[in-house]
């Protein structure tokens, strides 16, 4: 009982809190591209799997995106040298707690989880924040605990606010943005004279990477589309399946149908 | 020699000699024939009774998937969650059983809503079939409970605080509550201890109870005969010579093959779910539950699965506002509606006390009591719906206009009750659902009063067709 007044205090709290959420950008993956999914597979491994473990995952399941053993034994086997082992990480939470603040979470089904458009969004929304731990910060995940692995690539961003009188502006300007965005709406006393309530928070681009904006997209959309597929592997096959289950259950519904009405031809 | 005195077994081939030697050792026949082949049920059965023998269906479904389940899952705090991701990535076809089994867990609540509406809808739990109703109900009770410890298994974090969540609601309970939630949960949090004996209650206690209560009321079903669409008994019009109803029909193979055409289409639905959309969109399987439990990360947002969120909601709107200006008063007005329409002395006094000692606990007790009381009695108030319904008919088709948009309000009520539980609490959906959750009562408390005064139609002394 306790937690639950707790959470409706909370609740409560949040509806009034003003802060709108990030929207999301909706993340154009697509689990039947193999080459994407090998791509996001090495991003993964090279990037991902020395901090964040994917424990329920093994490698050999990689094989199903049409690698051969030699290939992941190769390119993909970095912290173990057994392709029937899991994905773990050599560091253990203990340490990790005390290195990170927190243990980072295993990533095994995390995009069933969050969703692949929330780690789409996320991994484009790191920002130079220099209140942090790390110096960085996240649009989506305010004050998170992990660094920007990938600011070599992406290069380094920084936060703008703009100000706005009405929400349909504020809006209108964040919808033309290419990377998240997100409007605080404030109080009238806390706007002041202006009236300038709705804060747009967007992130600019300071200092180039090694990538280009549109190819460092391009590479996220390849890792969240792995972490998607890794999340349920036999989700392929799942669908596969079911279009056979669907078609014998189409026909047996027909006889099941036709017998039905054979034997209730006699019941007036 | 007993067995010399029953006829031979005619009609099955080859294996006449077979079913005569186990009939002469075991009621065979006569049960077949008792409860199958001259069964006679009426034969205007419509849509709404496919749900029955849907339900039946359904258990059989998570009975034996459940078993497979449970050949590779960990009843450990530190194995479970993994142990549901070995079976959903390694076990061959795992995923397949595993899906079955969580959207299995959704349609037994969809058929069993279906089948308690249909009820409602034709007046089936009426004399004499109440016991025949209040084993469904105990069916019910069952069903939520297995759901409800099943739900903890998977070890995430919607498993994980949804239990602590319902268990704390013990805690409300006056003098023995705390004590109470530490001996449910065997710690003083949800843990491994408590893990272990859901884990008991979801494979076997409940499972064997439920088996009993369907048996039960099979039995009963088929004492009293089934009721129908127009809610005319079938017994009042038999063949002079066989004696058997004109409007029954046998069973089998009537309803049988019927309901294997309901069967498949009941399956067409099911896949669908299993293999093109297992999550439902976050409904059947939550999202948060894919994030492995953590005691010490509250989530900001925590709901039920969708079958129990219109009890949630009744939970949540209960605030010391709602028992002040509509509980308090609420008790008084039935109280004195309640006295008004009594006879005897002795109740109107007994009902005045009881009123009084009511008023006394919601202005004296904190408003969380209330909110777990009105959240059983919600689903408890089921039980009494054969004595509070006293329409002279049965079925809507008779009944009267007032009746009809009670009926319409209250499904309308229970829908949107169940999409508030399901969302975070804002002050206006706090306050929609303190509306429905009136109405949600009002539709029971009233029902003596307006069933009686409805302007019912004539019930015809045959069932129709269509």
């Amino acid at each position: 009982m306790k937690a639950l007044v707790v959470l409706l205090a909370l609740a409560a709290q949040l509806a009034l809190a003003a802060e709108e959420p990030v929207r999301l950008d909706s993340a154009p993956i697509d689990p039947r591209d193999v080459a994407s999914l090998q791509s996001g597979a090495r991003i993964f491994v090279n990037y991902c799997l020395n901090c964040h473990s994917a424990g329920m995952m093994r490698y050999h399941k990689l094989l199903d995106l049409g690698l051969t053993e030699q290939q992941v034994k190769e390119n993909l086997l970095f912290t173990t040298d057994k392709i029937g082992e899991l994905m773990n990480v050599a560091m253990t939470r203990k340490d990790a707690k005390e290195w990170l603040g927190t243990a980072p979470p295993d990533l095994s089904v995390i995009a069933r989880a969050r969703g692949p458009d929330w780690l789409y969004t996320y991994m484009r929304s790191f920002y130079r924040d220099p209140e942090s731990a790390t110096g960085w910060n996240n649009m989506v995940f305010e004050r998170v605990a992990m660094p920007h692995v990938l600011w070599t690539l992406s290069g380094q961003q920084v936060q703008e606010e703009r100000k706005f009188k009405n929400m349909e502006q504020a809006e209108a300007v964040g919808r033309q943005q290419k990377s998240a965005w997100k409007i605080d709406v404030l109080t009238p006393d806390q706007a002041g004279k202006d009236g300038e309530r709705f804060i747009l928070k967007t992130i600019r681009t300071e200092t180039a990477g090694s990538l280009s904006q549109i190819d460092y997209d391009i590479m996220v959309r390849d890792l969240v589309n792995f972490m998607t597929w890794m999340s349920e592997p036999n989700q392929i096959t799942r669908k596969q399946v079911g279009y056979v289950v669907m078609l014998v259950l189409l026909v047996l519904l027909v006889l099941t149908y036709l017998l039905y009405k054979e034997f209730w031809k006699d019941v007036h | 020699m007993a067995a010399a005195e029953k006829q031979a077994v005619t009609g099955a081939g080859p294996f006449n000699g077979l079913l005569t030697w186990i009939d002469q050792r075991f009621p065979l026949m006569q049960t077949w024939r008792s409860h199958l082949s001259e069964y006679y049920a009426p034969k205007n059965f419509n849509f709404w009774y496919y749900f029955g023998s849907l339900a039946l269906f359904v258990l059989v479904i998570q009975i034996v998937t459940g078993i497979f389940l449970t050949m590779n899952y960990k009843p450990d705090a530190a194995q479970a969650f993994a142990s549901v991701e070995y079976i959903m990535r390694e076990v061959p076809w795992g995923w397949w059983i595993r899906y079955m089994h969580s959207t299995g867990a959704s349609f037994f609540f969809i058929c069993v809503y279906l089948h308690m509406f249909r009820a409602m809808l034709y007046g089936s739990y009426r004399n004499p079939r109440e016991l025949l109703w209040i084993f469904g109900m105990l069916i019910f009770l069952c069903l939520m409970a297995e759901a409800f410890f099943g739900y903890l298994l998977p070890w995430g974090q919607m498993s994980y605080w949804g239990a602590q969540v319902i268990v704390n609601l013990f805690d409300a309970i006056p003098v023995i509550g705390p004590d109470l939630a530490i001996w449910i949960r065997g710690d003083f949090v949800v843990s491994d201890a408590t893990l272990n004996r859901f884990f008991a209650y979801h494979v076997i206690a409940v499972p064997l109870a439920l088996l009993a209560l369907v048996v039960a009321h099979l039995l009963a079903l088929h004492e009293v005969g089934s009721s129908n669409p127009d809610g005319v008994e079938i017994k009042n019009v038999k063949d002079p010579k066989t004696g058997r109803p004109l409007d029954g029909i046998p069973f089998h193979p009537y309803y049988t093959v019927k309901d294997t055409f309901g069967v498949v289409v009941f399956l067409v639905v099911f896949s669908m779910v299993v293999f093109f959309a297992p999550d439902a969109g976050g409904y059947f399987l939550e999202h948060n539950n894919f994030i492995p439990a953590d005691p010490l990360k509250t989530p900001a947002h925590i709901a039920p699965v969708w079958y129990f969120t219109p009890y949630y909601s009744i939970l949540r709107a209960t605030t010391d506002e709602f028992v002040l200006w509509v509980l308090a008063p609420g008790v008084v007005a039935f109280a004195l509606l309640l006295i008004w329409s009594m006879k005897k002395s002795a109740t109107r006094i007994a009902v005045g006390v009881i009123a009084i000692v009511l008023l006394a606990g919601l202005l004296s007790l904190d408003a969380k009591v209330w909110g777990v009381v009105l959240m059983a009695t919600s689903v408890m108030i089921f039980f009494f719906l054969p004595w509070l319904d006293r329409s002279p008919v049965r079925s809507i088709r008779y009944k009267g206009p007032i009746t009809k948009t009670a009926l319409s309000l209250f499904v309308i009520v229970f829908f949107v009750l169940g999409y508030l539980g399901t969302e975070s609490v804002t002050e206006g959906r706090t306050l929609a659902a303190q509306v429905g959750t009136a109405v949600y009562f009002l539709f029971f408390f009233l029902m003596p009063w307006y069933s009686k005064m409805d302007k019912c139609l004539p019930e015809p002394e045959r069932v129709t067709s269509k």
